[in-house]
């Protein structure tokens, strides 16, 4: 096995171009587990801790752009309230010790539907900044980005440097179940992202189809037909977290059955949509 | 390939290590410091928690040669001498020890913890602890050693 260390991003592109099958290795929280377990046996690491462009973030016209290096505790300290769903389900991630080290873009990487980044980033409408060595820089919406179980958008000689995403403008939520508050891979997950401006709301759902996805269907029909002056009308919210679990397609497994999958993405989309209701209400009366 | 780094305030270097290693087993097996335990080997259960750089961290999950170069401090490194650092002696005191096999880890986590909050609360401390499992104490007498440690760490202050 090589062990690659690239210390700048060029570097590190030269490296992912020369040897595509390299696996990238970021705070390890994923990949070591893989490599302790024997599952995955890559012919190369290609270490991102020293790549500092991978470590900051910036605001790019209003946008933030942060790099894919950014481990959770920093999203959660550094981001929570430009962007609170993300930052919230940052807090869901393992421990203290995993969120030292684990990134989003590491999360990116691995594209585990039950990865607690997506839905977030899903609901906020991300791009994800990739690039290589000899095609430059790719900008792949999140909801093309995840294409299969553990399978994302990015090509073999690219690497993920950021992604990008604007200040919540209205109040986010996100929202998972599992068997405890710590240690947890979702069940399933849910995220919501008012866009009061836009008169719209984005969703994500997790662990609840074979990739992290939108609810389409469940966004257009609020755009259609919330009334953004006025408290929730009850049968809005049924008919809502009726299509959000509609937009799942879960299976059984040992963490739950398809059928609670359902049935809690529609309890969760029920339950986010109306705490994000009242504080955009409250925020408004203020 | 060769790792070289600095533990407990002393540099050090190893040879033949295998690429995929993981830096818990280079302290362990290869520096003599059992300290870390070896327990899920998935960060699950932070019995093999040591600062990396000042942050604490489950060592089973960084690649040895991601530490290539830094800074770690493990339970071995938390005593001065033979006095034991504050937190290792109200473990001692308060019973927070039976098996013993998560102790490291959980000195090692409620010392940062103490570190970076004066006086934690019991939620503060439930959720800095939340990644070291223990099977033997029910946890009530390692809530009690941190509070004890982080008490006699603010009279101190």
């Amino acid at each position: 096995m090589d062990f690659l260390r690239p210390t700048t991003w060029e570097e590190a592109l030269a490296a992912k171009a020369d040897q595509p099958e390299a696996m990238p290795i970021q705070g390890g929280t994923d990949v070591m587990v893989e490599i302790n377990f024997d599952v995955h046996r890559p012919p190369a690491l290609l270490d991102l801790g020293r790549v500092p462009e991978l470590f900051t973030w910036e605001q790019v016209d209003g946008v933030y752009r942060v790099g894919a290096g950014v481990p959770y505790v920093r999203i959660i300290e550094e981001l929570g309230e430009a962007l609170p769903g993300l930052a919230q389900a940052a807090r869901t991630v393992g421990s203290p010790q995993i969120r030292n080290r684990g990134t989003v873009g590491g999360n990116l990487g691995a594209a585990s539907p039950a990865g607690d980044s997506h839905p977030p980033l899903l609901a906020a409408g991300a791009m994800i900044e990739v690039e290589s060595r000899d095609r430059g820089v790719r900008m792949i919406p999140a909801h093309e980005f995840y294409v299969g179980v553990k399978k994302s958008a990015l090509e073999p000689d690219e690497l993920i440097r950021a992604f990008w995403t604007k200040p919540a403008s209205g109040p986010q939520y996100f929202s998972k179940v599992g068997t405890r508050n710590a240690m947890v891979i979702a069940v399933c997950s849910f995220a919501i992202a008012l866009h009061p401006e836009e008169r719209r709301v984005g969703t994500g759902i997790g662990s609840a189809a074979p990739t992290p996805r939108r609810a389409p269907a469940a966004e257009e029909f609020l755009a259609a037909e919330l009334d953004w002056d006025a408290p929730l009308d009850p049968a809005v919210v049924r008919r809502f977290e009726e299509l959000a679990a509609q937009a799942a397609s879960p299976i059984d497994d040992v963490r739950g059955t398809a059928d609670y999958r359902r049935h809690a993405i529609s309890v969760m989309a029920r339950r986010t949509l109306t705490w994000a209701w009242n504080d955009y209400l409250r925020r408004r009366a203020a | 390939m060769r790792v070289s780094f600095t533990v407990n305030g002393r540099r050090e270097t190893v040879d033949d290590v295998w690429e995929g290693e993981s830096l818990l087993y280079v302290l362990r097996e290869r520096m003599g410091l059992p300290g870390s335990k070896n327990a899920c080997e998935q960060g699950e259960c932070g019995s093999c928690t040591v600062y990396l750089d000042g942050t604490p961290v489950c060592a089973c999950l960084v690649a040895a040669g991601q530490a290539e170069g830094r800074e770690v401090r493990t339970v071995e490194g938390l005593a001065d001498g033979d006095r034991l650092d504050p937190v290792q002696e109200a473990f001692v005191e308060c019973g927070a020890v039976q098996c013993g096999f998560c102790t490291p880890g959980l000195v090692v986590q409620a010392h940062d913890l103490i570190e970076r909050v004066e006086q934690p609360s019991d939620a503060e401390i439930r959720e800095a602890l939340a990644g070291n499992l223990c099977r033997c104490t029910g946890y009530e007498k390692i809530l009690d050693a941190v509070r004890l440690a982080a008490a006699r760490k603010a009279a101190d202050r």
